[in-house]
């Protein structure tokens, strides 16, 4: 029997179904690999006692008859998501023990669904950062190594611990959050499956709030068939989130391995940056082949405002999170300081609570909003954000239905390796990803080759507003004939 | 454009986060770093440009105005760093 933990979620469904396994076999697996993984730091709370009473619970559906679409299906949770009765930090000293008294929806559906809960994992504090190193808990190590070298990498950010635990196969899926790439970009670092979907598709209510405009949930998974199993249970409307949107949601699945010939997909020119490495060049244009290959037809398109969407976001994502972080003030949960005063309180509270990265950030925000700066600075990247958004626009018009890109500019890089004196350096790991939040759009990660080094490096599609299913037709393409990459275990 | 020491100050106090003294040097590079990278944004042209405000078009959703969940103070209360009697504690306010 192959173990339990190499399945992907949709085997390890249709054995469940079937009653080659049971759920808590499957859940006991997943519980063991994550004990034995602690190395990778992938999880900042295990849940083992909760796991497998899940999993009975889900075995006694399934004899019912009752299964539902994830029934027994072991996931991670980001640590973004509010679990009921479970602690939920943001990966954040300022939240400290919180223990919220309610469930996110998204992660309300899984359940909803019959999936089983192995713990909350790691990420860049309250979700700031590209290589999840600014999280509380201390770095996560990628369960990848370059070949012939021991050198602690990252697994990108800020769902590093998500995509870790999928790429070391402690769990079968995970939750995560994007507001610039942190879906994408640590899935196309850990060679698995990201899928940032088109804003307001999932419920951000419970979610801790990064910037709200930009936010949206997704999936990172070990296939493209499993995100979008994910998604489906993920998605859907919402009365508690005003911002997500009253559409039905597809039976993602279907569009798997569906036929791509006749689509047409555009090549941006502005992603072809100077100094990009030789393997990522020839990864996209391998891509380009396959999907030609597959009856897609490729056409040349321009999206000239690209290189102004950073600059844009950082005046925008800041901006909603100096005003989403004014709520950690030591009151109502988390941290506090006392002080000679309220206001001392408040601000030696935030002081101690807040990282570096969230301070700066923050801090710049709290700048861009403030009176005098305001139109120079955020009003005009809002402005911006329009013209980004138009390129699109102009594009899927003119009868492009998806965008192919690189994913990230480089493959992973080393623990400590990055950011250290200049922020910036750190921020152009979302060069490629950060457009996609800018103009609302579904974006996914496939992970199509590996470089020099032996480590993976991914593709994006980008697709039009709530147009997934494309998406999961092109992505199966790619990965049909890109195969899967799984890392060897050293942990 | 960029942040001078007093800047920085000013900004922390906004920001209520406390900001010793010898942190404010490096803050200030940082920030500058960081508006420095968002100063080319300068050279779009963005005339007659609407900002946007929503992403996806979408109309506000609107419900009954009525009461939907409540009772909860317990829940409410059970994070907060001190409370009493159903009340948050925080220190004196008013003198």
């Amino acid at each position: 029997m192959t173990e339990l933990t190499s399945l992907t979620l949709a085997e390890a469904r249709d054995r469940l179904r079937n009653k080659d396994i049971t759920a808590v076999e499957l859940a006991s697996a997943h519980v063991d690999a994550v004990a034995k993984a602690r190395a990778l730091n992938a999880f900042v709370l295990e849940t083992p006692e909760q796991a497998l009473a899940m999993a009975k619970a889900s075995d006694a559906r399934i004899a019912k008859g009752e299964a539902g679409p994830l029934e027994g299906i072991p996931l991670a949770i980001k640590d973004l998501f509010a679990t009921q009765g479970v602690r939920t930090t943001a990966c954040s000293k300022i939240l400290g023990d919180f223990v919220p008294a309610y469930e996110s929806t998204v992660s309300s559906q899984l359940w909803r669904d019959g999936a089983v809960l192995l713990g909350k994992t790691n990420n860049d504090e309250f979700a700031m950062g590209s290589s999840n190193e600014t999280s509380h808990f201390g770095a996560v190590q990628s369960p990848w190594r370059r070949e012939g070298s021991n050198t602690p990498l990252v697994p990108g950010g800020s769902s590093g611990g998500s995509a870790a635990a999928v790429a070391a196969q402690l769990c079968l899926g995970a939750t995560a959050t994007d507001t610039g790439g942190s879906i994408r970009q640590p899935a196309a670092f850990t060679g698995t499956v990201g899928i940032k979907p088109t804003y307001g598709r999932c419920s951000r209510w419970g979610i801790v709030a990064f910037a709200s405009s930009l936010d949206q949930a997704g999936p990172i998974t070990k296939t493209v068939r499993d995100a979008a199993i994910m998604l489906r249970s993920m998605a859907g409307p919402d009365a508690k989130d005003t911002t997500c949107a009253d559409l039905p949601v597809p039976d993602y699945e279907a569009s798997v391995g569906k036929s791509v010939k006749g689509l047409r997909i555009g090549i941006p020119k502005e992603y072809r940056l100077d100094g990009m490495p030789s393997e990522i060049e020839k990864m996209w244009t391998q891509g380009c082949e396959w999907l030609k290959a597959a009856g897609a037809e490729l056409v040349d398109v321009s999206l000239p405002h690209t290189k102004y969407a950073l600059p844009a976001y950082y005046i925008v994502a800041p901006a909603e999170a100096s005003s989403n972080l004014a709520r950690y003030d030591g009151v109502r949960y988390g941290l506090r300081v006392p002080g000679r005063d309220i206001t001392d309180m408040y601000e030696k509270t935030r002081a101690e609570g807040f990282g570096a990265e969230v301070r700066r950030r923050v801090m710049i925000g709290t700048y861009v909003l403030s009176a005098g700066y305001y139109d120079a600075y955020y009003l005009r990247a809002q402005k911006v954000r329009t013209l980004i958004k138009r390129d699109f626009e102009q594009c899927f018009a003119a009868g492009v239905h998806a965008m192919l890109t690189p994913a990230t500019p480089s493959a992973s890089f080393g623990v400590g390796e990055k950011g250290g004196s200049d922020p910036v350096e750190m921020y152009l790991n979302d060069v490629f990803t950060v457009t996609v939040n800018m103009a609302g759009l579904p974006g996914i990660a496939v992970p199509a080759g590996t470089d020099a080094q032996g480590l993976p490096l991914g593709l994006q599609l980008i697709g039009r507003p709530f147009d997934e299913e494309t998406l999961f037709a092109l992505g199966s393409a790619i990965e049909r004939e890109a195969g899967h990459f799984v890392a060897r275990p050293w942990w | 454009m960029s942040v001078d020491a007093q800047t920085v100050r000013r900004i922390a106090r906004l920001a209520r986060i406390a900001v010793a003294e010898d942190e404010v040097e490096h803050l200030q590079g940082e920030l500058n770093a960081m508006l420095a990278f968002v100063e080319q944004l300068s050279e779009v042209n963005v005339d007659g440009v609407e900002p946007m405000t929503s992403v996806t078009p979408m109309a506000m959703k609107m419900r009954a105005d009525e009461v939907t969940d409540g009772g909860k103070a317990e829940a409410v209360l059970g994070n907060a760093p001190q409370s009493d009697d159903g009340y948050y504690m925080v220190p004196k306010v008013i003198e």
